[in-house]
């Protein structure tokens, strides 16, 4: 199996562990990541606040990029990128004076974009392409009884996608329950974790994610899992000043989910960017 | 905050309801039914100075003054959670997003808010670079709004320095110059500062 | 003189020198061909896009076209003079109407005709309204095209034949399909009327949704105590024969004539021997989630669903009877006192006539699990409307106790208003009496348990007799009104909380409760698509069953002779089915009391020196009207059965089959006028 990879800007920089997890599992499951070339930032949710259109310009010169490169599907691992790419193929797609516009300006740099390459979250591929037989054919240090809150954060369910429910998404129940550990009910799932808000509205997003990790610890976790470098951010690297702000004495691991798989592998902690933790790190050895 | 008299018929912009609805996504005001089913799936709304519905009412009648300088707009996390509950099928999130375009464009960002700030800070590092670099983008919302915030956040950048994830000279891609092309042909968006 | 009138009113001019215009260049065999031509202003409705006075002198031009008038409504009775006087003035013996669709005023202008002593068939219709003033802006095309619609009625009009209508034979026996209020209503109807009825009800007793319920509102009279007299009416009449737990199968035939398959299911009980005594459910072991209760209480493997059932006698549920799943038990026919119980009865198809059917299946509620921001199925004490219902009833599962899971009385109960309703996700209509139901169970709630009771509403609509008023008294009642929809159900410190805006005051809360209760959406019955082709009708978009026409002909359906009466229409309240299932009783009761049936001469006919008996057209009659005649080798129509739909004419190899009013040369003539224009 071979996909173009899109990184992203936070795979690079503030979320490495993401990436060298990722990295590591697809090559352990016989997936070939070929990072596409020259990507931009896809803009996030910043740009389209700044400017709606040139949020538009900036993913649709990565889809561009990617079908000038021959590329069939284009696999991304932050829920951000993945929400932001998609919707400009959308808006690309059922929207002629957008189109129109977004055509002519790719045009002014010498680029096309007939139709934009369908963009997978890298959860779908590994659920849907790879598939939890496959997976656990692979799993030779099963984590068993380790519990695992899934938490999935909004982009990758919401809008749209294609492989889960947008209110009760479970594609990471299914997948990491391969593992051998135990997914517990977790209501805040799919609740919004403040994203960039954590710089602006500082109180604001430290309140949403002390209830995040406040139900996760009542329900006994001892780790959750996240499928975005920014939920990661918001629940790691900030656990420290939440307990200070809260008086709350949080100390539970966030993961990437590709590193609760790596480690079912046996892939080794380094690896997987285990070390790169902010706040607590997580050492099974030890649970 | 609250409206206390007579709504002035003369100052409404009939025209701001269609300049928000030609952005990308952010079309269908008028099906609307005033159910607040977007507020009540905000995580933010009880934040907020006008509600997500509230909003939508007074960006059709053409309170564009009121709506742009408003504080919600820069609440909202784009987290979605009102677009895919919403009963008529409107793309509140890109609503939002454009109400904040808006607002920079005219000049009529609330001034009590750091959120125009720190949007621009990283599109001006994603203009420049075609890449996000983070401490660029906390260095250019921290000059713009408050410069003694570098203090307080300098122990994260500190942390996530030594764990690895932070970049100290960013990351371009090759030809930074197509980026802001693209930006510039592509982009009604005015950058003032 | 209603003619003189609209000449002094200078809307109608006869046309300078059309009355003398002599026919003599006409259609070959038809030298006596006198045309005339009505182009109708419909007030403003063509007036305003269509310029009628050009019509109409280009209509004079026409061949055969001895006089040509504009009218502002040709089907007002001054406008119907005008054609009339035609006839006996200027010896017109065909009639162009260039008005509205046929569909409207075909049947007006026949009637015209005829009065004035012309075959209704002499008649042809230019649809200048439908497909000209109101699909265009442009009044020049409109005016274009409505010109050229009438050169092709013109030269159609010329090759018609007067025709006459005939009657057939009627069965005046009515077959009911549902029996809930509004097909109960229908059937004691009809059966009032002198008529056998037969009622086809699919679950084992007659009452429908309206038995569930336990009070109606406004008024807050009990369901059961005003359903259950009619119920035992049904069994009683003379006149009304009961199929419950059967199913119709197939549907064969046409108005007056329908020949009709009900599967009657095996009850596993022998209705002529048993007595109703319920021993049989009193010792049957095994226990399953009752549907009557919405899936809140419990009932037996035999049971009669509610204790007021019509009939009164049970049946066992073979997919958990452990007779049938496990082959052993057989404690019933043990303790059965008559002897009734009978394990290898089967199903029994029934065949019976028909001279018409009304369909009745209702509705029912849809199943909020599907939506799980409302905690339904997530969260214990998240109920649907109808389990609060049950819940309030007497003969409910907690025996008209509201309470929580652990058996505690809510101090807080919160009704949604529009679940799965007005919602472009899940149903785009408004389900009609949720508004009315939340108010009547809001009433209930608080005055069974004083709980406060929060209703989370989008718009208030209390449309009906009395129902503003009820809801002005439940206000006054203390319930609380919240204009917001319930946004989302959450569970919070071990309580349920509803987060919603409340819209009056621009303010975002979360208002904690003990119970809340889903007002869900009113859906197509699950089988309302097969039960659609066993009866040849047609859904419209919602999933319910389309009427002939929604404001005109809201119980006829496409197919003469099935009608629709109640919530398999649209949802509707207890008031409206009633007033449904009376209306189609009464379609009923015209029909069966002229005695027979209209049949339109508008039929296939073989020409029986060109047909070579291929039978081609055998298979593709939709209405199996085309038989093979044995004796002459031809394929042979019948007139009754016929539609004069066209497919067979159109599979016809040998061009032996043609429809008489649409025969080839007629539609030809007509298409090359219009292309010419």
């Amino acid at each position: 199996m071979r996909y173009t990879y899109f990184p992203g800007c936070s795979n690079h920089s503030s979320s490495r562990d993401y990436e060298e997890s990722t990295r590591e599992v697809c090559a352990a499951l016989g997936i070939e990541l070929v990072e596409l070339q020259d990507w931009n930032c896809c803009g996030s949710t910043a740009v389209m606040a700044v400017d709606p259109m040139a949020a538009m310009a900036l993913s649709a010169r990565n889809l561009a990029l990617a079908a000038a490169g021959g590329s069939r599907e284009m696999v991304v691992t932050c829920n951000s990128c993945f929400s932001t790419l998609r919707r400009a193929g959308q808006f690309y797609q059922s929207e002629p004076l957008t189109r129109d516009a977004v055509d002519r300006a790719l045009g002014e740099v010498g680029l096309t974009l007939q139709k934009p390459v369908p963009v997978r979250h890298l959860l779908d591929v590994l659920l849907n392409d790879v598939g939890l037989d496959g997976i656990g054919a692979r799993v030779s240090n099963p984590l068993v009884g380790l519990k695992v809150v899934p938490y999935y954060g909004c982009l990758v369910g919401r809008p749209k996608n294609d492989f889960d429910d947008r209110e009760n998404p479970c594609s990471l129940e299914r997948l990491l329950g391969t593992t051998g550990a135990v997914l517990l009910p977790f209501e805040h799932k799919a609740r919004c974790c403040g994203g960039a808000l954590m710089t602006t509205k500082t109180e604001v997003a430290l309140e949403l994610c002390r209830d995040i990790l406040q139900e996760a610890v009542e329900r006994g976790a001892e780790v959750m899992a996240v499928t975005c470098p920014m939920c990661h951010l918001n629940l790691d690297a900030y656990q420290g000043q939440i307990n200070q702000r809260f008086g709350t004495k949080f100390n539970l691991p966030i993961l990437y989910f590709t590193q609760i798989l790596g480690l079912s592998f046996g892939l080794r902690e380094k690896e997987l960017g285990l070390t790169r933790a902010m706040y607590r790190r997580f050492d099974y050895a030890r649970v | 905050m609250e409206v206390t008299e007579v709504l002035s018929e003369r100052e409404l912009d009939r025209g701001f309801s269609h300049q928000v609805q030609d952005l990308p996504g952010a079309g269908g005001l008028e099906k609307c039914i005033q159910c607040g089913t977007c507020s009540g799936s905000c995580q933010m709304s009880a934040r907020m100075d006008y509600t997500p519905r509230r909003l939508i009412e007074m960006a059709r009648v053409g309170m564009k003054r009121e709506v742009l300088s408003s504080r919600a707009i820069w609440y909202c996390a784009s987290c979605y959670s009102c677009t895919v509950r919403c009963p008529r099928g409107i793309n509140i999130t890109e609503v939002m997003s454009g109400l904040k375009s808006l607002a920079i464009k005219n000049e009529m960002c609330s001034r009590r808010d750091d959120g125009p700030a720190f949007y621009t800070s990283f599109y001006d590092v994603i203009k420049r670079y075609g890449r996000l670099h983070e401490g660029s983008v906390i260095a250019g919302f921290a000059w713009k709004t408050n410069p003694w915030r570098l203090w307080g956040m300098a122990p994260l950048g500190w942390k996530m320095f030594l764990s690895g994830n932070l970049e100290v000279l960013p990351e371009k891609i090759k030809k930074p110059a197509e980026i802001s092309l693209l930006l510039e042909k592509l982009g009604g968006g005015v950058m003032k500062r | 003189m209603p003619g003189s009138d609209a000449t002094s009113c200078g809307i109608l001019r006869v046309v300078a020198g059309a009355e003398q215009t002599e026919i003599g260049t006409g259609v070959q065999g038809m030298s006596d061909v006198r045309t005339g031509v009505y182009v109708c202003h419909c007030g403003s409705n063509i007036a305003e896009k269509v310029d009628c006075a050009r019509v109409r002198e280009f209509a004079s031009e026409l061949k055969n076209v001895v006089v040509a008038r504009d009218y502002q409504y040709m089907c007002s009775e001054p406008g119907q003079e005008l054609i009339r006087q035609d006839v006996e003035k200027n010896g017109i013996n065909r009639v162009v109407v260039a008005s509205c669709s046929p569909r409207m005023h075909e049947p007006t202008f026949r009637k015209t005709l005829e009065t004035a002593g012309l075959n209704g068939y002499l008649l042809e219709m230019a649809n200048i309204r439908e497909h000209c003033s109101w699909v265009t802006t442009d009044r020049e095309a409109a005016t274009e095209k409505a010109a050229a619609l009438v050169a092709g009625a013109v030269a159609r009009v010329a090759f018609h034949e007067p025709l006459e209508e005939r009657f057939a034979d009627l069965k005046q026996r009515l077959l009911v399909v549902g029996g809930g209020i509004a097909g109960i209503e229908a059937a004691l109807k009809v059966a009032a009327g002198g008529y056998q009825v037969t009622l086809v009800e699919k679950e084992p007793s007659i009452g429908g949704n309206m038995a569930r319920l336990d009070k109606t509102f406004p008024t807050l009279d009990c369901s059961a105590c005003i359903l259950t007299p009619k119920m035992v009416a049904v069994a009683q009449s003379e006149n009304v024969t009961l199929y419950t737990y059967a199913e119709v199968e197939k549907v064969e035939g046409y108005v007056g004539n329908f020949q009709v398959t009900i599967r009657q299911k095996a009850r596993s009980v022998d209705t002529s021997k048993c007595t109703g005594c319920g021993v049989c459910y009193g010792k049957c072991p095994t226990r399953v989630p009752s549907e009557f209760d919405a899936g809140l209480g419990t009932r037996k493997a035999i049971y009669v669903p509610f204790p007021q059932a019509v009939p009164n006698k049970p049946v066992i549920d073979r997919e958990h009877c452990l007779q049938f799943t496990k082959g052993k038990c057989g404690v019933c026919a043990r303790f059965c006192p008559t002897g009734a119980i009978d394990y290898e009865q089967g199903d029994q198809l029934i065949t019976e006539e028909f001279g018409a059917i009304i369909i009745a299946t209702g509705y029912e509620t849809w199943d909020p699990a599907a939506a799980p921001q409302w905690g339904y199925g997530r969260y214990d004490n998240v109920l649907t409307a109808m389990q609060l219902e049950r819940l309030v009833n007497a003969a409910g599962p907690t025996k008209g106790k509201i309470q929580l899971q652990d058996g505690s009385t809510p101090e807080a109960v919160a009704i949604l208003h529009c679940i799965g309703s007005r919602d472009e996700n899940y149903h785009r209509y408004c389900s009609r009496f949720c508004c009315m139901s939340s108010l009547k169970l809001a009433h209930l709630a608080r005055e069974k348990t004083g709980a406060e009771v929060y209703n989370f509403y989008i718009d208030l609509r209390a449309f009906g007799k009395g129902y503003e008023e009820f809801y002005n008294r439940v206000q006054e009642e203390g319930v609380h009104f919240i204009r917001g929809k319930g946004a989302e159900v959450i569970r919070k410190d071990g309580r349920l909380a509803v987060r919603a805006e409340d819209t009056l005051l621009g303010r975002y809360r979360e208002v904690p409760v003990d119970m809340v209760v889903l007002n869900t959406a009113a859906v197509p019955r699950r089988d309302s698509e097969k039960v659609g082709q066993v009866f040849g009708i047609q859904p419209s978009p919602d999933g319910f069953f389309l009427e002939a026409h929604v404001k005109l002909e809201p119980l006829k359906t496409a197919t003469d002779g099935i009608y629709i009466a109640g919530c398999c229409q649209g949802p509707k309240d207890i008031p409206d089915s009633v007033a449904q299932g009376a209306g189609a009783a009464s379609e009923v009761l015209s029909l069966f009391a002229a005695g027979k049936v209209k049949i339109s001469p508008v039929v296939a006919t073989v020409d029986s020196q060109l047909c070579s008996g291929c039978r081609v057209c055998l298979p593709l009659c939709p209405y199996s009207a085309i038989s093979y005649d044995e004796v002459n080798r031809t394929a042979y129509v019948n007139e009754a059965t016929c539609k004069g739909c066209g497919t067979c004419v159109a599979s016809c190899p040998s061009g032996a089959l043609s429809v008489r009013h649409f025969t080839d040369e007629e539609i030809i003539a007509q298409i090359k006028e219009v292309l010419a224009v």
